[in-house]
């Protein structure tokens, strides 16, 4: 059950009146839904804080809630019931979401334990904050370079089977990259989920990085994936 | 889920599911452990979405509103009494309908201005699309009553899995107007799925794909358990068979000007005989090589053309191809390939088309993998059994759903308009729903008591590239120093699709006030205002109103009885044929005098298929006559809104 959050102060039963300690979806008196409890989208999955989760455990439990709160059992009940329902159910969808993503859910990870990360959704205004890291700073030079080589020529409806080529190259190059920093990334959350709290403390400032650098050769990526496929 | 109300009635409470679509509509439930469509006074499952404004009667008063296929029969002799296919405005703005009017024959109110909801003209009066909807909701509502001999008030709609949030809302509206409490839309590839989950406990990955008469949808799902879990949705609102039947209309009308001199575009009662033989032409070519048109035309001239189905298939090839980029899309946005789809299904009455078979076969590899699409179940009444299935889970009370969950998705991301037009994504496309999403906004100048928030839905960069969803006011902000109010605005898209947003001010404690304004859509004081008649809620007079209903069906089909010698067709009927009619008119008129609603619908049934063929023959009749221009005459109207579509075939092509 979605035993969620230890609260210390007793929680009323909307329908019976009557206190539970804990924040459950279901009043243990009355069995009547409560509304969505708080804490985080691990709490509500009864996960501890952990990057490496077993996703078909996840859905099953998933599956098992959803079966509970869905409004679709709640469609002919009462205001509070429907109401309490879709916020439960919301809660759900949005933790199962969060969670069942590997990036999605490093970065949800690394924020509750207070790791700062670049703004994800704010788009193509944002992707500059992550800095270009070292190691590919001339690499991306000159990718850039060709990226808009390779526009210009289309432009004017030229073909350069040499810069294909090239561009070509450096996106298989590139997708190596990025599987490298997914494999470091899986390499730190063991760390993390095993070590204490100083481990931890390196293994989340190293995840910052590896997300920031990701994110990076993402675009890169995608770029070269657009400038290609527009041919 | 019996329970007895004040009035001390057993209630069944039972819950219908109903397919609200663009060409035909239906009411099922579920009969037993299976889904069952409802029929209607003449007996048929598809009711017509054609709604007609009888002539108003000469004692005056407010003209009576026919739907399905009586109205249908209107289209051709009074085609400005008549609306068809008006899901396509559903939820729309002015500025959005602007390429339907030109395939479609929808007289605007000429009043109408932007932001508001269009209205369209019938006769002397004029609707909004979700009160059109609302009558062809009524009559579904009203059949499943006579079926059932009991009140209906509680239903599942179907709709377009890709439709917008004002496309649903209209549809909700459309509902309540009809007297009926939605208690959940459905995606329609989705309650196709439920309608095919039912019987087989599969596990699996299956796709669905959905073309109908103007909407496409492609839905991939994984079963596990009972639980029906869409992974992606993806689709057009505006592409299906009308399209189809618009390309081969213009086509004629095209070659009948060219040909033969004459424009039958400013003969709307001509247009829509074509038409109609447009349509047939594409049905028959379904299981037929070759279809022909043979028409008689004003001047006397023959318009007389063969269309093998070659040339359908090249001439319809890119409206088909128009549905292969949202399967890629949908796939890829579920993280499978085609070799993935372990089932696929067919819904919707273009994918009776072979070569949609073919295209659907290609798209998914199925020949080579040694599968076949689900064409088991009827592709026009799959979806409306699926609605019934969903109706019986929420009314909660049967062994053979408790264990069925469907789990959907939203199919537009959802976006704020963010600093120079940009949109700020908040939910993405193909989340689950109920779905939520928290955002914080600030004021920018001291003393601020509003802000302003644009939401859109849609997957574009730029906000002006999406769907205009609605402007939120944020209002009674405390004044504070600029950045300082922290408001917390929480975006939440229920189950149904549609969104809902309440809002806070942190610092104060306050909860700020929202002025929801939707771009297009009506308030709740307009839907108030336009429910049909709460006549149909009141149970008490349900019984009275049952019979009073079956007496007027009796006396319109007794009526037309006696006009019928007048017809030519009448002529045409055996003497046989004339006995059972003269028979079934005697039975009905003797029972029409009594108490018993039931007797009564079984006689005027009794009537109606004994005079079956005579109506064919008329129809035939009609048809011939429109296009000779004789009913035109008549009607004397001048119409503007003809089909004016560009088609991209030569005409001489078309051999």
């Amino acid at each position: 059950m979605f035993n969620v959050l230890d609260s210390a102060v007793p929680i009323e039963c909307w329908s019976c009146s009557l206190g539970h300690t804990h924040s459950t979806l279901f009043c243990p008196h009355c069995s009547k839904i409560q509304p969505p409890p708080g804490g985080d989208y691990f709490q509500v999955f009864g996960l501890r804080h952990a990057f490496q989760v077993d996703l078909s455990a996840l859905e099953l439990e998933f599956h098992r809630l959803s079966r509970k709160v869905h409004p679709d059992r709640f469609a002919r009940a009462g205001e509070n019931e429907r109401q309490f329902s879709l916020a439960d159910t919301a809660l759900l969808n949005d933790a199962y979401r969060t969670l069942k993503d590997p990036l999605t859910r490093t970065e949800y990870l690394l924020k509750l334990e207070g790791a700062e990360i670049g703004e994800e959704h704010s788009g193509k205004d944002r992707k500059d904050v992550s800095r270009v890291p070292d190691d590919l700073l001339e690499e991306a030079f000159e990718l850039n370079m060709q990226l808009e080589e390779m526009r210009m020529a289309r432009k004017t409806g030229e073909q350069d089977p040499q810069l294909q080529a090239d561009l070509e190259h450096a996106k298989q190059k590139f997708d190596g990259l990025l599987g490298a920093v997914d494999e470091d990334l899986h390499a730190q959350w063991q760390v993390w989920d095993a070590g204490d709290e100083p481990v931890q403390s390196a293994a989340q400032d190293r995840m910052v990085a590896l997300l920031n650098r990701r994110r990076y050769l993402r675009n890169l990526v995608r770029d070269v994936t657009d400038t290609l496929g527009a041919n | 889920m019996a329970e007895s109300n004040q009035n001390g009635h057993v209630e069944t409470g039972r819950v219908v599911g109903i397919d609200l679509g663009t060409t035909n509509s239906l009411v099922a439930y579920m009969q037993g452990d299976s889904p069952v469509v409802i029929p209607g006074a003449d007996g048929l499952n598809l009711v017509p979405s054609v709604v007609a404004l009888d002539p108003v009667p000469p004692e005056g008063g407010r003209p009576t509103v026919t739907v399905g296929n009586t109205a249908r029969k209107a289209l051709i002799e009074t085609p400005e009494r008549v609306i068809y296919s008006v899901k396509r405005l559903m939820g729309r703005g002015l500025e959005e309908i602007q390429s339907e009017l030109k395939m479609f024959p929808f007289r605007l109110a000429d009043d109408v201005e932007s932001g508001e909801v269009p209205r369209i003209t019938l006769g002397e009066l004029r609707f909004t699309p979700p009160e059109i909807s609302a009558y062809i909701l009524r009559q579904l509502k009203r059949n499943a009553e006579r079926f059932f001999g009991s009140p209906v008030t509680q239903a599942v709609i179907t709709v377009p899995a890709y439709f917008n949030d004002a496309q649903r809302q209209a549809t909700k509206d459309a509902g309540r107007m009809a007297g009926l409490e939605v208690l959940r839309l459905v995606n329609e590839p989705t309650a196709a799925a439920l309608a095919y989950g039912l019987d087989r406990a599969k596990e699996g990955t299956i796709a669905v794909y959905d073309l109908g008469g103007g909407t496409f949808d492609i839905s991939i799902l994984k079963l596990r358990d009972g639980i029906f879990e869409v992974q992606s949705t993806n689709g057009d609102t505006h592409l299906g068979g009308d399209d189809i039947d618009n390309l081969l209309l213009t086509i004629a009308l095209d070659e009948i000007h060219a040909e033969h001199g004459v424009d039958l575009r400013s003969h709307p009662g001509a247009v829509q005989a074509l038409r109609k033989a447009a349509i047939d032409a594409k049905i028959s070519l379904s299981t037929d090589e070759v279809a022909r048109f043979d028409i008689e035309l004003p001047n006397g001239d023959r318009y007389q053309r063969e269309i093998p189905r070659a040339v359908f298939e090249m001439l319809i090839e890119p409206v088909l191809e128009r549905t292969a980029g949202p399967c890629k899309q949908a796939l890829a946005d579920a993280g499978i390939t085609a070799d993935q789809i372990d089932e696929v299904v067919l819904v919707g009455g273009s994918t009776r088309i072979p070569a949609v078979r073919q295209l659907v076969d290609d798209l998914f590899n199925l020949a080579v993998r040694g599968k076949k699409p689900h064409i088991e179940l009827n592709p026009d009444e799959v979806v409306a059994l699926g609605a019934a299935v969903q109706a019986d889970i929420l009314a909660g009370a049967s062994k053979t759903t408790e264990e069925m969950l469907l789990l959907d998705v939203t199919p537009l991301s959802l976006g704020i308009e963010a600093l120079g037009g940009t949109v700020a994504r908040i939910i993405q496309r193909n989340s689950t729903i109920p779905a939520s999403a928290t955002e914080h906004f600030t004021t920018g100048v001291e003393g601020q008591t509003n802000v302003a928030i644009h939401v859109v839905q849609g997957e574009r960069e730029m906000a002006a590239d999406c769907r205009s969803l609605a402007r939120f006011d944020l209002r009674g902000i405390p004044p504070m120093s600029a950045g300082l109010p922290r408001i917390e605005v929480k975006f939440l898209i229920d189950a149904d699709g549609i969104l809902k947003v309440t809002a806070r001010e942190q610092r104060s404690g306050q909860a700020a006030k929202i002025e929801v304004k939707p771009t297009y859509g009506l308030t709740d004081e307009q839907v108030e205002g336009m429910i049909l008649d709460s006549f149909d809620n009141a149970e008490a007079d349900f019984a009275k109103r049952l019979l009073i209903e079956a007496r007027n069906e009796a006396e319109t089909i007794l009526s037309a009885v006696e006009r019928a010698p007048r017809s030519p067709a009448w002529k045409l009927l055996t003497g046989e044929e004339l006995a059972a009619i003269s028979a079934a008119r005697d039975r009905l008129q003797a029972v029409k005098i009594g108490e018993d609603d039931k007797a009564i619908r079984e006689a005027t049934l009794g009537l109606d298929q004994a005079t079956r063929r005579f109506a064919e023959l008329m129809m035939e009749a009609a048809v011939t006559t429109a296009i000779r221009g004789k009913t035109m005459e008549a009607a004397n109207e001048d119409l503007g809104e003809a089909v004016t579509a560009p088609h991209p075939m030569a005409a001489a092509e078309f051999k």
